[in-house]
């Protein structure tokens, strides 16, 4: 800090003193919230019958953690949304690449996938438990189908976007439209690549939510859905809340993967 | 002096739903080995279009180009080079595998040529930023790591499309010459294609003028210094302006 003037030590000061109290602020509003919702259940306020309380929740999720239930239903949940996940990324570059390819090809399938995107795929998910019957494929399938027609549509947009002139640089350099490929457009678009993934982590967990509501005999899906039938709202409360943490870990694991990739090459 | 290159009577269009552009109308011109020709022309007239064909990323309508006796096509022109308005180096690659590119392209990376591209970034002093990525590189640097790309391949010919025009006006100054006589010392024959006049003086050994478009050849004038003139003695020397003024009348000729 020796040569570092006063004036960028008080900027530096008042930056750390702005990004503390905000930090501050954002935990003492989590704990109001939770102190409030307690105070109001053990005070009789409001039914914890009903609306549960961080303590019964708490302890729903200690009794299911002893018994390892817990575990397996995370376990599936996450298993189906990584599996989900993976599929969308796979089959969006495997079909965005066709499509790249081929413009006829992808001048004819663009209103469909227009139409799919735009879709409510909560509407599919009934009909593929009726085609393919209430097992894993068929909630993976709802995750996939719920995040792949967007990627698509997101991928080919950043592929078309990339530069003429770097492309027509592989040509001049005797290259042909695979080295197009490998060379220019695949580097040039995981940039927003990543950023699909990190929309598509959340699409795909709700995608799986959707189909263990209607599908399914484990998973926090059905915790939520079987737990608001039978009026265990501790259930229900806990799964949401093991949802959130899901989504921030998964949307967390790709964000440090993207900055990892960003610090490296620019 | 060798034939290198015979551009005889092509044309070519442009197409779209709304009509038919014509570009270029019946040029012809002959290319020796360790010419520089610059082609100047009002902007639009289809000089970058003259230099797709000459590169075979085009293919005239009419008329034929010949690279040694051999048509020039879009399957493979190795041995054209060329050289675009921008570096276009790409970020997620080293300034090194930078230069590689085209030899990784054509399946040419041997340790020897891998050696011959080191030699040139040693030469022309970008050895000490092979690993570095190109946004760490200054314009100057950039369109240096860029020639060297497209040397790499070891082109009979170049193809320059105007190089230099994305730089601001003295970095041009300094890149231009400095490019200019790095073509000269490596004995390589080059098209450059601007529409700044001073530029194709003090680089070319022949200026080729086009008119509006559709564009012709109006005039072709060769350009008389001694051998030994650098681009900046050529721009202070006083035939430099007689030239301009040649040069500037052809262009702004019956309009």
């Amino acid at each position: 800090m020796n040569d570092v003037s006063i004036a960028q030590q008080n900027f530096l000061l008042s930056q750390k003193k702005h990004r503390r109290v905000v930090r501050t602020g954002r935990l003492c509003l989590f704990l109001l919230f939770l102190i409030l919702w307690e105070g109001a259940a053990q005070a009789g306020a409001i039914d914890s019958f009903i609306f549960s309380s961080p303590s019964k929740a708490a302890l729903c999720a200690y009794g299911m953690l002893l018994d390892y239930s817990l575990f397996t239903h995370i376990g599936v949940t996450l298993f189906e949304t990584i599996a989900s996940f993976g599929f969308v990324i796979l089959f969006t570059v495997i079909i965005t690449v066709a499509l790249w390819y081929n413009r006829r090809l992808s001048e004819t399938l663009e209103p469909y996938l227009v139409v799919l995107n735009s879709l409510p795929k909560s509407a599919l998910a009934p009909l593929l438990i009726v085609w393919l019957g209430a097992n894993y494929t068929t909630i993976i399938l709802t995750g996939v189908s719920v995040a792949i027609f967007g990627s698509i549509l997101s991928l080919y947009t950043s592929f078309q976007s990339v530069d003429a002139e770097k492309v027509k640089l592989i040509y001049t350099l005797g290259g042909r439209k695979s080295h197009v490929l490998a060379k220019v457009i695949l580097p040039a678009s995981i940039p927003s690549l990543f950023s699909i993934m990190k929309v598509n982590i959340g699409l795909c967990l709700v995608g799986v939510i959707i189909g263990e509501f209607i599908a399914s005999r484990q998973g926090l899906g059905y915790l939520i859905i079987y737990g608001s039938q039978v009026f265990k709202l501790d259930w229900v409360i806990m799964s949401i809340a093991i949802l959130c943490i899901l989504a921030c870990g998964l949307y967390g694991l790709i964000s440090g993967l993207e900055k990892r990739y960003l610090k490296k090459f620019s | 002096m060798e034939q290198l290159m015979d551009i005889s009577h092509v044309s070519y269009s442009y197409h779209t739903m709304q009509g038919e552009t014509p570009a270029l109308s019946n040029i012809n011109f002959t290319v020796h080995k360790g010419d520089f020709l610059a082609i100047v022309g009002p902007s639009g007239c289809g000089k970058s279009t003259l230099l797709s064909l000459l590169a075979g990323l085009l293919e005239p309508e009419r008329g034929s180009i010949f690279l040694y006796g051999q048509k020039v096509s879009q399957k493979g022109n190795r041995t054209i080079g060329y050289m675009l308005q921008h570096d276009h180096l790409f970020e997620w690659r080293t300034v090194e595998k930078n230069v590689l590119l085209g030899l990784e392209i054509q399946k040419k990376l041997t340790p020897e040529r891998k050696e011959d591209v080191l030699g040139m970034l040693k030469t022309y002093g970008l050895y000490k930023f092979k690993d570095a990525r190109p946004s760490q590189l200054s314009g100057g640097m950039r369109q240096r790591a860029a020639l060297i790309r497209t040397l790499a391949l070891k082109p009979e010919i170049l193809l320059l499309d105007e190089p230099f025009s994305a730089l601001d006006y003295q970095t041009r100054l300094t890149v231009g010459d400095d490019i200019g006589s790095i073509i000269k010392k490596e004995g390589k024959t080059a098209i450059l294609v601007t529409h700044d006049l001073s530029e194709a003086i003090s680089l070319g050994t022949q200026v080729i003028v086009l008119g509006k478009r559709p564009a012709g050849i109006k005039a072709i004038i060769p350009i008389q210094f001694p051998e030994s003139a650098s681009a900046l003695e050529r721009r202070n020397s006083p035939e430099f302006k007689d030239y301009f003024n040649k040069i500037w009348k052809e262009l702004n000729e019956n309009e």
